[in-house]
């Protein structure tokens, strides 16, 4: 009976599909392309060195790309894992205590939801702005001296969009929390401390896991609140492709691309097949 | 000391919130004060802010012009606008149409990505358990792939089918982007449905568009409300796609505003209309959710 | 009975009922116990009665408001649970679902820094008593209701208490299993000679297992006692009503005598009753009366004999019930047992009966 479906659902679900994957299996083709203008297809790239991976070994020599993706990473991985450090003690404290300041902690933490991106970019920009001019003027920097935005800048700015999601993600987990798990290790002798860490940190981890996979993957995907925060220095890929649109596109930006879905997919596919190792 | 704080909860509650408040008021509501406060200021010729107290910015923004006198002049202007005439009055429709074409491209996307996404997020609650995760999986793919990426990867499609640069290519962006965004959350809702409700359903004598109108549509309605919080207000908020698909004929409230604090350097007109926006977005979303709910509870599934 | 293993002194615990209403409830009232070493002592009542808050006080989970909790003769004040030497197993049994059964067995031990070389024999042997050796490797999921009972049971016995606390254990599990676990209950606390305090909703439950049972309703313990005092002598109608079945009829003191009353019955019918305390004349109360304890057409010459209607009969195997409706309009529930081979009923429906009971049956009660 449940499994009686409608051949139109199937062909629309089956359509919709292509419409997803239709554009990253161009952009992977595209990075084949022998044309340096990259408009049209025109053949398979076979050129020395390395044949039809040409743009690929192009991309090796791209210092400026290769700095992008490590910027990139280490700002995921940081705010990661702050924001989840500090998103899971928000929701043990929003869902196991009332204190006074609660619903206020509660709006602010909903606000990053529910205001458009930009908002957050371009007020985190004039934040950091008048931070920035006041400690210039007051030390008198000058040059290159002068503070600015960077690597700091970007990853306190990720890990104030993070931190909700976070917070969601591990409530929802604790929010189905039996409590009495936690009186009966107190009960066997376990002090707050060791309770938490023997018991509730290990039976909500599920939930700290997903939240901080929201949060990487939040990240690594963010491109508003990176354009207004990042300085010298602090480039990562997406603002590296943003950067180049406005030139002229070459295969390299398609090969960087494609390395990164390859990556993205890879890990995907290995955390998928540990977690269910795990279950 | 710390048999005070064990016994001292709501200590421990402010405690434990605290890193997560003071990086909001931080990096959040500080922020969002400072904007206010820029929107009323006005730019020297250097392009530093002068702070003071003016609402010029957000005179212009409803695009009165010097030339007017007084509310019926700008009415009268507004209304020339609309039907069309091309009489000169000292209404400048430039901004309001930035405004109305973001809202209506921020409703299109909504509702068409709640056309597409819904028949498949069905599809996937009701698969077999086992190619559910695997359905489910190839809907997340495209998400991790950078936004900037998806974004570029449709210029050689749209260029191929001839509409790149044109609301088209605009709204079919949109709607790639924020799909999986409607997606989850829709099937986090159709998936918690048991299935035994569609038999008692059939079994009370409703055929299956009747079950789908009075049980399935009814018991989604917060993944749907979930999902178009979480589409609407990114899409109202953007200036990527609209960049790089819409070329420059196609200006968004969130390319003004980028273009204020970058290239044009006003930050005191793009502050006003980011508060614009946010007060926008904050009024639709305070209307929607009155009628239909927060939907909290499927966000994050 | 020797020591003291826990004593409640005036307890009183209240409820801030939510954070705007301010509305204060107290859930146990002024509640006093003793309970002695070697025990197996009940706390018996309805939901919501404060039977559950009195044992979690004892555990640590709550602070008394006011009153002091003792165990071993020892003041607990403000001692959190994991300093107090009691463990409790918990209706839902609370086993840590990312454990083995054996880590969960050997938590206890763990947290109280016995030597690891001494950890492992005492899990297996706290195993071996709940009838589960060679579970040790299981995950908690992967064990049906029952078993997981029994390793709650095990996890907190482990530790060899003082006392052991048990929060309705058998509540979730079906009725034959709940009968065999409660025989193991009794048995295994003989044999390990720790004080029980068992919370229950279940009478049946409370009567078969303990020494002593304390009735509470509302937050305060109506009547401690021995399984048959509480039943044959309740001394107040709740705990009549609570435990077992009883037909109340309505009357007023006529004249009384010592520890026995005359009551008029609406009818002009006078019944013979048990009374404990010195009632005025004139003063309305109830007659309480066990079903079991009437009977239906005796030959046998009693202290009160009314004539009656059959209005109802319900054969359910071991006995049967009528309901018998006596000349004065009140309504009796009257139990036969069917001792004998191939029993029939006594009478029919309609039937004319002489229901008969003796007056020591019978009690007045005030409340």
């Amino acid at each position: 009976m449940s499994n009686r479906r409608s051949p139109w659902l199937t062909l629309f679900t089956f359509g919709v599909y292509i419409f997803l994957y239709a554009p990253i299996v161009v952009l992977i083709l595209f990075a084949f392309n022998s044309s340096r203008q990259n408009v049209v297809f025109e053949s398979v790239v076979n050129k020395e060195p390395c044949g039809v991976f040409y743009w690929f070994c192009a991309l090796t020599n791209n210092s400026d790309a290769i700095d992008a993706a490590g910027n990139t990473l280490t700002i995921a991985i940081t705010s990661t894992i702050l924001s989840t450090i500090i998103g899971t003690m928000a929701a043990l404290g929003l869902q196991r205590y009332t204190f006074r300041l609660k619903s206020f902690s509660e709006v602010s933490l909903y606000i990053p939801i529910v205001i458009p991106e930009i908002v957050m970019g371009i007020s985190l920009l004039v934040l950091f702005n008048g931070i920035f001019n006041g400690l210039n003027n007051a030390m008198q920097l000058a040059g290159d001296q002068r503070l600015g935005l960077g690597l700091g800048t970007v990853i306190v700015s990720h890990i104030a969009f993070s931190v909700p999601f976070v917070v969601l993600t591990v409530r929802a987990r604790l929010h189905s929390f039996d409590k009495s798990v936690e009186e009966a290790a107190m009960d066997l002798g376990a002090n707050e401390w060791t309770t938490f860490r023997r018991v509730t940190l290990p039976m909500i981890m599920p939930g700290v896991l997903s939240g901080a996979m929201l949060a990487f993957t939040l990240s690594l995907d963010d491109f508003i609140i990176t354009f207004f925060t990042n300085g010298p220095g602090s480039t990562t890929l997406p603002i590296y492709v943003y950067g180049l649109l406005r030139r002229t596109i070459t295969p390299e930006v398609n090969a960087l691309s494609t390395v990164w879905i390859m990556v993205v997919l890879i890990a995907l596919i290995v955390s998928r097949r540990l977690q269910r190792r795990a279950a | 000391m710390l048999k005070r704080l064990r016994e001292h909860k709501s200590l421990q509650g402010t405690l434990l919130v605290s890193p997560a408040l003071l990086w909001m008021i931080a990096l959040l509501i500080i922020p969002l004060i400072l904007v206010v406060i820029t929107s009323f200021g006005q730019r020297d010729p250097d392009g530093n802010v002068i702070y003071g107290f003016s609402f010029d910015n957000y005179v212009r923004l409803t695009g009165t012009t010097d030339t007017c006198q007084n509310l019926g002049d700008y009415l009268n202007g507004a209304w020339q606008m609309i039907i069309g005439s091309e009489a000169r009055t000292c209404f400048d429709p430039l901004y309001v149409q930035i405004l109305w074409r973001s809202v209506l491209i921020a409703i299109e996307t909504t509702a068409l990505v709640i056309v597409m996404g819904y028949p498949l997020a069905y599809f996937v609650a009701r698969a077999p358990i086992k190619r559910r995760s695997t359905l489910l999986f190839l809907i997340l793919i495209p998400l991790w792939t950078n936004f900037v990426i998806r974004v570029y990867a449709w210029i050689r499609i749209l260029r191929a089918f001839d509409i790149l640069y044109t609301p088209g290519a605009v709204l079919i962006g949109m709607i790639y982007e924020f799909l999986p965004f409607m997606i989850l959350p829709m099937y986090t809702s159709l998936e918690k449905i048991d299935p035994s409700l569609y038999e008692a359903s059939a079994d009370l004598g409703a055929n299956s568009l009747r079950t789908f109108l009075r049980v399935t549509l009814p018991l989604s309605m917060p993944g749907v409300v979930a999902g178009t919080i979480l589409v609407f207000v990114p899409v109202m908020g953007t200036f990527v796609v609209s960049d790089i698909l819409g070329g420059k004929q196609f200006v968004l409230i969130g390319n003004l505003i980028q273009s204020q604090f970058l290239s044009a350097r006003d930050p005191t007109f793009g502050s006003a209309a980011s508060i614009l926006l946010m007060v926008m977005t904050l009024i639709v979303m305070i209307f929607y959710t009155r009628k239909f709910g927060f939907g909290e509870e499927v966000i994050v599934g | 009975m020797g020591e003291l293993a826990v004593e409640l002194r005036d307890v009183v615990k209240e409820f801030s009922d939510s954070e705007q209403i301010r509305e204060v409830v107290a859930a146990v009232n002024h509640v006093s116990l003793q309970i002695h070493d070697g025990e197996f002592f009940s706390l018996l009542g309805p939901s919501g009665c404060g039977k559950t808050t009195s044992l979690r006080m004892i555990a640590g989970f709550e602070l008394p408001t006011s009153g002091d909790v003792l165990i071993q003769g020892k003041p607990m004040g403000r001692t959190p649970p994991f300093q107090r030497p009691v463990n409790t197993v918990f209706q839902n049994y609370a086993l840590f679902p990312h454990m083995t059964i054996g880590q969960n067995v050997a938590f206890g031990l763990e947290m109280k820094g016995v030597p690891k070389a001494e950890i492992g024999p005492r899990v297996q042997e706290a195993l071996a008593m709940v009838r589960l050796p060679g579970y040790d490797k299981r995950k908690p999921r992967q064990l049906s209701g029952g078993q997981q009972q029994r390793v709650a049971l095990a996890r907190a016995l482990v530790n060899r208490p003082a006392v052991l606390l048990l929060d309705e254990p058998l509540g979730a599990l079906d009725l034959k299993l709940r009968k065999e676990m409660q025989l193991e209950l009794k048995t295994l606390q003989r044999e390990v000679g720790i004080t029980f305090i068992y919370v229950t909703h279940d009478q049946e439950e409370a009567l078969t297992m303990s020494d002593r049972i304390a009735v509470m309703n509302r937050g305060k313990v109506l009547q401690v006692g021995n399984s048959s005092d509480i039943y044959e002598t309740p001394n107040c109608r709740f705990v009549a009503d609570f435990i077992g079945e009883m037909n109340f009829i309505k009357g007023i003191i006529q004249a009384q005598a010592g520890r026995s009353a005359t009551v008029g019955l609406d009818g002009g019918l006078t019944v013979h009753a048990r009374c404990e305390q010195s009632i005025a004349a004139g003063t309305e109360i109830s007659v309480a009366v066990r079903p079991e304890k009437m009977n239906i057409d005796s030959s046998a010459k009693m202290d009160n004999e009314f004539q009656g209607r059959v209005v109802s009969i319900v054969y359910i195997g071991t006995d049967t019930h009528y309901g018998i409706r006596l000349a004065g309009d009140q309504l009796v529930r009257v139990r036969e047992q069917n001792n004998t081979p191939g029993s029939r009923p006594l009478a029919s429906e309609g039937a004319e009966v002489k229901v008969s009971f003796a007056a020591e049956a019978a009690r007045v009660l005030t409340a």
